[in-house]
């Protein structure tokens, strides 16, 4: 008993195809988490990232199907992600509705025009090749994960620098915690509170879009646009810098072993290995669910996350 | 300078005026949205009619319908009201309806209807007894637990329905394969009322005293006025001896309990052919957080926004001779929640840059001044 389930984890941990699968599931999130993270930072819980995801991901479906190119595609995914942004962004931090009615109804929104518009215009994209890097990609275990995937993947590369030097090395990203630590004090140094949260919000659309698109042109099991793709991945991606204690490292970190947990659902039938499928489709949520409980109490969050700021209001 | 009932009643014409426009708005994209993907937006909104209350015995239909909606949304008020915000009701309502089933089929006689929504009422509340854990212990945000429970819950029921001895049906004649499980027999069936050809199950008015119930409750009781204080601000209810941590999980607990019993009525009321299967929520959940939200949290404004998404719901299975997808019901529900949540933001903005703060001009109702000791 003890032998096989050993050997069952020797299986799994030798296949190259779950880690090539884990870090396809992982870069995914990371789009979304990393916009998130922004956004978090300067004091919004910006559950629309799931509607802003299935909107980068149909949008940027529709648009292959009709150009045949990626990288409008994945241009008209930001966009779409961006456009969700904007409602969020002005609903909830101009018109101070409750941001999370305001996400919870955008994310039913979207995913309905999303099934609406698919069952009149089916988007079929061709997956995007993945680019080999020779030599690299040979590498043992890891080779194909890190050095052979399709292209769109890899700008999660210059993505994670870009927000971390935006964050950190920008007046505007210092402006932005502050924001997200303490806008009282904000606004009286003359930071406008809520268009500061507006951008990031903006922020986390683009790049959330972004992974929509790239999660629709760059999974190989994908083809086209399915209402289950997205699957509460944006919420995993919350879950993800939750987990990471609100730092950035932590979230990456988060969305590789969440993005693990989605490779090995996929992955265990391929390698033989028979569990339910349904209580194997709910192992990464039950995993970012433990997770986050056992992290989340431990770090410091931004200080004025989830809440409104409405001048004059203390 | 006005005087004060003048600007008042001025206020309530433009919010009014605001509502009409939204509203409008909100459906003529509906119905350009039909158009455009070349299907009749007037044949739409006939069938919608039709299903929803024209054609004989529909509106019975609807109130049916309406019922587990104004539960759920009863008890997404409940948590509001504590200032939390509990988005998990489909998974709680899921796992309700099953351990409603799990009882049902295994007891009979007079007690069982009794047992079966006791046990959904258990049921969801333990469900979101789980996100509040995870809030009061380890700091965990409600909102996150809650939305990753709904997906746990969905594939977690559908587990169940794969064994016999959890809820797969047993019976030898069924189809091999299908996942559901036994039917309820006649003892644990919410009865029907006939009326003009109508007929709706005894639950509908349940759910109308429990919606008068739940108002009495928030407003008129010490128990209420603790949750209305707790969601207000948190440290004041701490200052005044609520008991913060107790008060907070109880509400979300009920919240779910009560999307818990909204599953078991669905159950017993007869929704999938007083069988429970998967996908057996059916977004009734989602549905109910919704009405809770266009209602503004007023537990007596739900009844009739739980029958107007009860008729979009209704009124959908009508759809289907326009050749126009059921899932643009989605989208014209989703569209009018956001009509009806702008025109109240955009009157407390005005009314903000009229008269600038007194800090209550935010709230729409007055702030609870707090005397006792």
């Amino acid at each position: 008993m003890i032998a096989s389930a050993l050997g069952a984890v020797g299986d799994i941990l030798g296949a190259d195809a779950m880690y090539n699968s884990a870090m396809r599931f992982a870069i995914v999130l990371a789009f979304a988490a990393i916009g998130e993270w922004v956004a978090e930072r300067s004091g919004t819980l910006n559950i629309s990232l799931e509607a802003m995801m299935i909107g980068g991901a149909y949008t940027a479906s529709i648009t292959w199907s009709s150009t045949e190119s990626v990288p409008l595609a994945l241009l008209a995914g930001m966009l779409a992600g961006l456009l969700v942004s904007l409602v969020q962004a002005h609903l909830s931090h101009q018109l101070a509705i409750d941001q999370f009615v305001v996400g919870l109804t955008l994310n039913i929104f979207v995913l309905g025009l999303a099934l609406f518009l698919d069952s009149r215009w089916e988007a079929v994209t061709q997956v995007v090749q993945p680019t080999r890097i020779p030599v690299l990609v040979d590498i043992p275990l890891v080779g194909e994960a890190f050095f052979g995937q399709p292209w769109p993947m890899y700008l999660v590369v210059p993505l994670v620098p870009l927000a971390w030097w935006l964050m950190f090395r920008t007046r505007w990203g210092l402006e932005l915690r502050s924001v997200g630590d303490s806008p009282q004090a904000a606004d009286v140094s003359g930071i406008h509170v809520n268009r500061r949260r507006r951008q990031a919000i903006m922020f986390a659309g683009l790049t959330s879009g972004l992974g929509g698109g790239v999660l629709v042109l760059g999974q190989i099991s994908i083809a086209g646009y399915e209402s289950g793709h997205v699957g509460l991945k944006g919420i995993i991606a919350i879950a993800a810098v939750i987990f990471g204690g609100w730092t950035l490292r932590g979230t990456i970190l988060g969305c590789l072993l969440f993005g693990y947990f989605f490779a090995l659902q996929q992955t265990l039938p391929v390698l033989g290995y028979r569990m339910n499928a349904q209580l194997a489709a709910t192992l990464p949520y039950l995993v970012a669910l433990f997770f986050t409980a056992v992290f989340a109490a431990r770090t410091r969050q931004p200080r004025a996350l989830a809440q409104p700021f409405v001048r004059g209001l203390a | 300078m006005t005087r004060p009932d003048q600007a008042t009643a001025r206020r309530a014409v433009s919010l009014l005026g605001l509502y009409v426009l939204s509203v409008t708005v909100a459906l003529v994209l509906s119905a350009l949205l039909i158009s455009i993907t070349g299907g009749p937006w007037r044949g739409v909104l006939n069938a919608l009619l039709d299903g929803a209350i024209r054609k004989p015995g529909r509106w019975g239909d609807t109130l049916a319908e309406a019922t587990p909606l104004l539960i759920v949304s009863l008890g997404a008020i409940v948590s509001a009201r504590a200032g939390l915000v509990n988005i998990g009701q489909e998974g709680q309502l899921a796992v309700g309806a099953a351990t409603a089933t799990y009882v049902a089929t295994h007891l009979s006689g007079p007690l069982a209807i009794a047992g079966a929504v006791l046990a959904g009422f258990v049921g969801g509340a333990l469900w979101a007894g789980i996100a509040a854990l995870l809030k009061y212990w380890r700091k965990v945000p409600e909102v996150i637990t809650t939305l990753l429970l709904v997906f746990i819950a969905s594939q977690g029921t559908g587990y169940l329905l794969t064994r016999t001895f959890l809820l797969l049906d047993d019976d030898p004649n069924k189809p091999n394969r299908v996942q559901t499980s036994a039917q309820l027999d006649e003892s644990t069936r919410i009865g029907y009322i006939r009326i003009f050809g109508n007929e709706f199950p005894w639950s509908v008015v349940a759910a109308v005293v429990l919606a008068i119930a739940v108002s009495v409750v928030l407003h008129r009781t010490t128990w209420g006025f603790r949750l209305t204080v707790l969601g207000r601000n948190a440290r004041t209810a701490q200052r005044i001896g609520v008991p913060v941590v107790i008060a907070g999980a109880t509400a979300l607990a009920l919240s779910g309990a009560f999307a818990g019993l909204a599953g078991a009525v669905m159950l017993t009321a007869g929704t999938a052919n007083y069988r429970f299967t998967p996908g057996f929520a059916n977004n009734v959940g989602w549905e109910g957080l919704l009405v809770a939200l266009v209602a503004r949290n007023r537990p007596l404004a739900c009844i009739p926004i739980a029958f107007v998404f009860a008729a979009l719901r209704t009124g959908s299975g009508f759809l289907a001779a326009t050749g126009v997808e059921r899932s643009i019901v989605d989208v014209v529900r989703s569209l009018l929640v956001l009509a009806l949540l702008v025109p109240p933001a955009v009157a407390v903005m005005r009314q903000r840059r009229v008269t600038p703060p007194p800090a209550a001009a935010a709230a729409d109702e007055p702030v609870v001044s707090v005397v006792v000791a």
